[in-house]
C-alpha cells in the first residue's frame, strides 16, 4: 500500500512542522527560554521608589543581563520599594559594595534595573542586600525640575 | 404586522431548533471520540485530508502577512525611532491576534467547506443511510475522527502560521530595511509573555478548531440532501465560521488580555 | 391480535402501521406479512411510500403508531445496541448503491466484515472474493464506485449487503434504470440468492413485469392503503380497478392523470384574476 504509506509521511512531517513552529514560538519568540534557567540566586535592593519596574524586567551589568527582577513589594515601616532580582549563578562574583541604579532603555523604552559593581574584594551571596541604590529617574519630575531651576536663572 | 411577528417568531423557533440539534450532534460527536482512539488509522486519514492539504496554503499566508507586518511596522515606528521593537509588533500581533484568527478563517475556507461539501455529499449519495443499515454508526465512522483531526490540526496550523510568519517579518525587518537582528529578537524575547501571550494564542486557535469543525460537520451533516442543499450548506459553513470566529475571538481577547 | 400473528411463518410484520410526513399520509393504518424464506414484494406508483416502508423496518424512521417485528422483535422498542445487532442481520441495497466513494470495491464489500468481526485480513480477502465472485465482480475489485456503471454498482452494493450473510435483504428498487441486461442480471441474482443462501427478500419496486417473475408474494399500495395482494397470478387477475391500472399501465383510472385542481373551463376563464 504505496499510497497509504505517503499519506502517513506527510501527516507525520505536517505534525513535525507544527510541532517544531510552537517549539520556536515557546522558545524563540518568548521569554520562556529565561524561565528555564538552570540556576540563580536571589539578591535583594532597596530603592527609594521603583518607578515603573516590573516583574521580570532585566537585571543587566555593563549593558549585559544577567538576571531578572523576580519580585517587588512596599514595605510599610520604611517606606521603600523591595526588589528581588535573581541573578544568573555564572555571574556570583558581583561584589557587595556594588551599585543598583533603575534606569530607562532610550527615552520611551521599559526600565531595567543596572548593576554597578564597586571595588570591594568579597562578593555577593545568596539572599545577599545591596546596600548602595539610585531610584528610578522618574521623567515628570525631571522635567519639572528642569524647568523651575531655568525660571529661578532667569529671575 | 402581526405576520411579520409571525414570521420572526417562526424563524426564532426555527433557529433555536438547529441550534439544539447542533448541541445533540455535537454531543454525539465527542462521545465518538472515544471510538476513534483505538482505530489511529481512521484519524490519520482525515489528519491528511484536513491538517496537510491546508499546510500550504497556511504557511504561505503566514510568510505574507509577516511580511506585510515588517513593512507596516517599520514605516510605523521609524516615525518615533523605535525600529528596535519591530521584532515585538511583529510577533505579538501574529501570535496574539493573526496567527489564531487567520489560519482559522483559512481553514474554515479551505478545510471547513471541504468537509462539509463532503458529509453533504455522502448524504445525498445515501452512504451515510447505507452505513446505519449496516449497523456502522456513521457519526462514529464518519464525524468523530474529522472533528478529532480539525481539533488537532487547528493549534498546529495556527502556530506554523505565527512562527513563518514572524520569520517573514524579520526577512524584511532585518533583510531588508536593516533592523538590527539581534534587536529583532532580543526585543522580542524580552516582551512576549510564554503564558500571556503564546499559551493564550494557543488556546485561541483550539477554541476556533473546535468551533470551525463543529459548524463544517453540522452543515454538511444537516444539509438538505440535494445538490443545492450542499452547496447553501458549503456556503452557511463559510459564513458561519467566519463570524463565529471573530466574535469568539473579541471575547477570548476581552478574558484574556482584559486585566492588563 | 398482534403478536399471535407475528409467529415462525412470518420474519417481518407490519401491525396498523401509520405514518405521516407533515400534513401527508403515507401509510395509513396497513398491515403486512412477510414470510421467511419468500421474496415478497411491495409495489405502487411512485411517491407512495415504498421506500420509506424500508427505512421503517431498519429502524431509521419511527412509526407514528402501530408496530412493525422483525424476528419477533419489536423495531421501535429496541434499544440502541440491539437495533444496531438486528441491523448486522439485515442487507439493505439502496436505489443508488450507496457504495462509499472513497474506498475501492474490495474495500466498499470488505467495509461491513472490518468494521464488524476481528477476521485476520487474509480470511477477509478470501470471504470479500467469494461475495463478489457471487456477483460477477472479482475482476472489478479495484475500481473504485465512479469507475462502475449503475448496474455494476447495485450488483457490488448487494455483495456488500450480503457480506454479512444476512437472514433478510430490503431491495430498494433494484430494476429502476437498468439496461434490459443489467436487469435480466439483477433478477437472476436476487432469484438464486434467495434460494441458495435461504433469505428473506422484501423488493420494492414499480417494475410490474419483472418483480413480478420472481416474486412469491406481492403488495399494491396506493394512497397509504393496500389495495391488493396475492400471488403475482392473483394479482393479475384481480378485480381491482386500482390494481388492474396499476399493472397494465393506463393513464386514468383510480389514479388520476390530472393532479387535483379546479375545473379546466373555470380555470382558463379566471384569466386576469389573481388567485
Amino acid at each position: 500500500m504505496q499510497h497509504t504509506n505517503n499519506q502517513d509521511t506527510l501527516v507525520g512531517l505536517f505534525v513535525a512542522a507544527g510541532i517544531v513552529g510552537l517549539f520556536f514560538l515557546a522558545m524563540h519568540v518568548s521569554n520562556l527560554s529565561s524561565f528555564v534557567e538552570e540556576d540563580s540566586y536571589t539578591i535583594t535592593a532597596r530603592f527609594e521608589n521603583s518607578g515603573g519596574l516590573k516583574v521580570k524586567s532585566p537585571v543587566s551589568a555593563a549593558g549585559v543581563k544577567i538576571g531578572k527582577v523576580s519580585s517587588i513589594s512596599f514595605d510599610p515601616k520604611t517606606y521603600e520599594s523591595v526588589v528581588q532580582m535573581s541573578i544568573d549563578s555564572k555571574y556570583n562574583t558581583m561584589p557587595d559594595d556594588t551599585t543598583a541604579s533603575i534606569f530607562t532603555a532610550g527615552l520611551l523604552g521599559e526600565q531595567y534595573v543596572n548593576l554597578e559593581p564597586g571595588g570591594s574584594e568579597t562578593y555577593l551571596k545568596a539572599d545577599g542586600k545591596i546596600e548602595i541604590t539610585q531610584s528610578a529617574i522618574i521623567l515628570e519630575k525631571a522635567i519639572g525640575q528642569f524647568l523651575f531651576k531655568s525660571a529661578e536663572e532667569k529671575k | 404586522m402581526s405576520q411579520f411577528i409571525q414570521d420572526l417568531g417562526k424563524s426564532t423557533r426555527t433557529s433555536f431548533t438547529k441550534l439544539g440539534r447542533s448541541t445533540y450532534f455535537l454531543l454525539q460527536t465527542i462521545s465518538g471520540i472515544f471510538s476513534v482512539l483505538p482505530r489511529p488509522r481512521l484519524l490519520l486519514n482525515q489528519m491528511y485530508s484536513v491538517g496537510v492539504l491546508s499546510f500550504l496554503i497556511i504557511t504561505i499566508s503566514g510568510l505574507f502577512v509577516g511580511m506585510v507586518l515588517g513593512l507596516q511596522g517599520y514605516y510605523t515606528l521609524s516615525d518615533f525611532g523605535a525600529e528596535e521593537t519591530l521584532g515585538v509588533m511583529v510577533a505579538a500581533s501574529l501570535v496574539r491576534e493573526l496567527g489564531p484568527v487567520v489560519s482559522a478563517l483559512l481553514f474554515a475556507g479551505r478545510a471547513g467547506s471541504a468537509l462539509t461539501a463532503e458529509i453533504g455529499l455522502m448524504k445525498a449519495t445515501e452512504q451515510l443511510s447505507g452505513m446505519e443499515m449496516m449497523a456502522v454508526d456513521p457519526v462514529k465512522r464518519i464525524i468523530s475522527p474529522r472533528f478529532l483531526a480539525g481539533l488537532i490540526s487547528m493549534p498546529l496550523l495556527a502556530g506554523l502560521f505565527s512562527a513563518v510568519g514572524i520569520i517573514g517579518g524579520q526577512i524584511i525587518g532585518s533583510g531588508l530595511l536593516g533592523v538590527d537582528e539581534g534587536a529583532y529578537w532580543s526585543q522580542m524575547q524580552a516582551s512576549i509573555d510564554f503564558h500571556d501571550d503564546i499559551i493564550n494564542g494557543f488556546i485561541k486557535s483550539i477554541v476556533f478548531g473546535f468551533v470551525t469543525s463543529w459548524i463544517a460537520l453540522f452543515e454538511g451533516y444537516d444539509a438538505i440532501p440535494t445538490s443545492e442543499g450542499v452547496s447553501r450548506a458549503t456556503t452557511r459553513t463559510v459564513v458561519n465560521s467566519a463570524f463565529s470566529i471573530l466574535g469568539l475571538d473579541f471575547i477570548l481577547t476581552a478574558l484574556m488580555f482584559g486585566d492588563h | 391480535m398482534v403478536n399471535s400473528v407475528s409467529s415462525q411463518d412470518n420474519l417481518v410484520s407490519v401491525r396498523n402501521l401509520t405514518f405521516s410526513r407533515g400534513s401527508k399520509k403515507i401509510f395509513d393504518d396497513i398491515s403486512l406479512d412477510f414470510k421467511r424464506g419468500r421474496i415478497t414484494a411491495i409495489m405502487g406508483p411512485s411517491g407512495t411510500g415504498k421506500t420509506t416502508l424500508l427505512k421503517l423496518i431498519g429502524g431509521q424512521l419511527f412509526p407514528d403508531r402501530g408496530s412493525i417485528f422483525v424476528d419477533g422483535q419489536n423495531v421501535h422498542q429496541l434499544r440502541r445496541s440491539e437495533l444496531y445487532d438486528l441491523r448486522k442481520r439485515l442487507g439493505m441495497l439502496f436505489q443508488s448503491g450507496a457504495l462509499l466513494t472513497d474506498m475501492t470495491v474490495f474495500d466498499n464489500v470488505a467495509f461491513p466484515l472490518r468494521e464488524h468481526t476481528h477476521l485476520p485480513e487474509s480470511m477477509i480477502r478470501t470471504l470479500v472474493l467469494m461475495k463478489l465472485q457471487a456477483v460477477g465482480l472479482r475482476g472489478a475489485r479495484d475500481l473504485m464506485p465512479n469507475e462502475l456503471s449503475g448496474g455494476m454498482s447495485r450488483r457490488v452494493a448487494l455483495a456488500r449487503a450480503i457480506a454479512l450473510d444476512p437472514m433478510m435483504i430490503l431491495y430498494d428498487e433494484p430494476f429502476t434504470g437498468q439496461d434490459p441486461i443489467s436487469m435480466g442480471v439483477l433478477v437472476h441474482l436476487i432469484k438464486s440468492l434467495n434460494n441458495i443462501l435461504g433469505l428473506t427478500s422484501i423488493i420494492v419496486s414499480h417494475d410490474v413485469h419483472d418483480t413480478s417473475a420472481i416474486a412469491d408474494y406481492i403488495y399494491v399500495l396506493s394512497e397509504g392503503r393496500v389495495v391488493g395482494q396475492g400471488t403475482p397470478e392473483e394479482i393479475q387477475q384481480s378485480d381491482s380497478e386500482w390494481v388492474q391500472q396499476f399493472m397494465t399501465g393506463a393513464a386514468d383510472g383510480p389514479v388520476h392523470f390530472h393532479y387535483p385542481a379546479k375545473d379546466y373551463v373555470d380555470d382558463l376563464m379566471s384569466l386576469g384574476k389573481r388567485y
